[in-house]
């Protein structure tokens, strides 16, 4: 579980770029020493959701097969796929509709090409903020299942690289679709993928729910790798399909930014 | 009356626009929300026995209480870009005002519209209801009106705090701490009888969950059984908004005059 933070040690010197993205981390860190309450509140959101759908919810529905086929209770059940849906989430409006900001009204980028950075460092430095944001949170959350008696095993702890490894999968992409968008209404585009991937793909009920052949279309959204993955580490029962999902994830990471440091290239350098 | 007219001809024309942006999210995600929890979470709520619910399947229980926060949910976000953009960045609030309009004539046509709007998704919706089987008497078209009223007890307040705003940073607070809250345990998902006492007594506080139960009364036709709490929703309800109206106007009114 290297792979979230291969981009920022591995990855750069060889593939990316440069050590010098860290520079646009500490940019970062500096615009959002103002706004600290936008970040803080971030934590609470899942928070909210776990309390009121597994527990209040929860109480509802008792236990619901798990990955393995054992019954678990419900919040064990949902707690780990609010994870990786926020993870998503998070990761999403960073790179997209903050991205966007950045890139075409604010022109940070304009600027931060005219020193001596370029816009593979942009890619994998705001990436490298990303995730630190979204550790932070994680962080947060695991605190709370253990807190809340959802700690079934110490298999959980594993479940912090791989939430990251959602954030570096669907940041990437994010971005990388941010690089082809032309206004404010293209992201609703984003949202009509986001939303249904977030009610639909096994996050708040098992696929059992579903006939074969809607299923098997589930079983194939970047949404579901990551529930999927955060569920079975959670409850502690991890198999082969578990190594797919976060191969599938750091694929979608590595090829997006691969595409947005092309366009980056190509929007802000001709 | 006229005066008022203007101001939502204009916001109509505005709409035509976006129309099909906001169609998404104003009518498609709450049928999808319907869905996913109703539907494919509620067939796992319902294994366990309905006695919880009093009865129902958790998509009739689900069904009303999501209408009126769905409503809670669009009214409050209507009650800030548009009204912060009105008063700062398009500052179309003031071309209105350099004509004969008053300030008050544009503050309640403004909320006018957003109660216009509430009335269109509560029909959609109302409509998916009946389509998924999930109401129970015809009086479910009272809670079109009913959703109406409570996103309207949301509007107003989020309306005249932002005349005194002049930009959104806030906004991410009223949504993160108010409105998302408000919308996980306002006895939407599950009855309030499930959180512990204390917080049972705050859900009296929250002006969703008088819309929430009233809501379902209506659309289950139980309101008969409980008319005193029902009439107090009301009054609580009609309260709010017309206080909250008032204060609409005036610091609407107020920025406007001073710029």
């Amino acid at each position: 579980m290297t792979i979230p933070t291969l981009p920022l040690r591995v990855a750069p010197p060889l593939l990316f770029g440069s050590r010098r993205s860290l520079r646009l981390i500490e940019r970062n860190l500096y615009v959002y020493r103002h706004t600290w309450l936008v970040i803080v509140s971030g934590f609470f959101e899942p928070l909210f959701y776990l309390l009121s759908i597994g527990f209040g919810l929860g109480r509802l529905v008792g236990t619901v097969p798990g990955p393995g086929g054992a019954d678990i209770p419900y919040a064990l059940f949902v707690a780990p796929a609010l994870l990786a849906s926020s993870s998503m989430n998070g990761a999403i409006t960073e790179a997209t509709l903050n991205f966007f900001f950045k890139l075409r009204y604010q022109k940070t980028f304009d600027a931060i090409l005219s020193t001596p950075l370029s816009a593979a460092d942009i890619a994998v430095g705001e990436m490298g903020w990303g995730l630190i944001r979204g550790a932070l949170y994680t962080i947060g959350f695991l605190v709370v299942m253990v807190v809340l008696g959802l700690a079934a095993t110490p298999l959980l702890a594993l479940t912090l690289p791989a939430a990251l490894l959602i954030s570096f999968g669907f940041g990437a992409v994010g971005m990388a679709c941010t690089s082809f968008m032309r206004s404010w209404q293209d992201f609703d585009l984003i949202q009509l993928v986001i939303l249904p991937m977030f009610l639909f793909s096994g996050t708040f009920y098992p696929l059992d729910a579903y006939p074969e052949q809607i299923r098997l279309l589930v079983e194939l959204t970047p949404l579901y790798q990551g529930v999927d993955l955060l569920r079975s580490l959670a409850v502690g029962v991890v198999g082969l399909d578990d190594v797919f999902h976060a191969l599938y994830l750091a694929a979608m990471g590595i090829i997006g930014l691969l595409v947005v440091s092309r366009r980056l290239d190509k929007l802000l350098l001709k | 009356m006229t005066a008022l007219g203007h101001v939502l001809e204009h916001r109509a024309a505005t709409y035509r626009r976006t129309f099909w942006a906001s169609a998404f999210t104003s009518f498609l995600s709450p049928v999808l929300f319907l869905t996913a929890m109703g539907l494919g979470l509620g067939g796992y709520v319902d294994r366990g026995g309905s006695a919880a619910l009093g009865g129902l399947t958790y998509l009739q229980f689900l069904a009303p209480g999501l209408l009126a926060a769905t409503v809670m949910q669009s009214a409050a976000f209507e009650a800030t870009f548009p009204i912060i953009g009105g008063l700062n960045w398009q500052r179309t609030f003031h071309a209105m005002y350099a004509t004969p309009l008053s300030p008050r004539d544009i503050a309640l046509g403004n909320l006018a519209w957003i109660a216009i709007r509430m009335a269109m998704i509560s029909t959609v919706f109302t409509a998916v209801i009946v389509v998924l089987g999930a109401a129970h008497s015809p009086l479910v078209i009272l809670g079109i009106p009913v959703a109406v009223l409570t996103g309207m007890s949301f509007a107003a307040p989020i309306a005249a705090y932002n005349g005194t705003q002049r930009t959104p940073i806030r906004f991410n607070v009223i949504f993160r701490f108010g409105i998302t809250p408000l919308f996980l345990f306002s006895g939407t998902f599950f009855p309030i009888e499930s959180l512990p006492a204390p917080f049972q007594a705050l859900a009296w506080l929250s002006p969703l969950w008088h819309g929430v139960d009233l809501t379902r009364g209506l659309v289950l036709g139980t309101f008969v059984d409980r008319p005193l709490v029902m009439a107090i929703h009301v009054v609580v309800l009609v309260a709010i908004v017309v206080v909250a109206t008032w204060a609409a106007t005036i610091t609407i009114g107020r920025r406007l005059i001073r710029g």
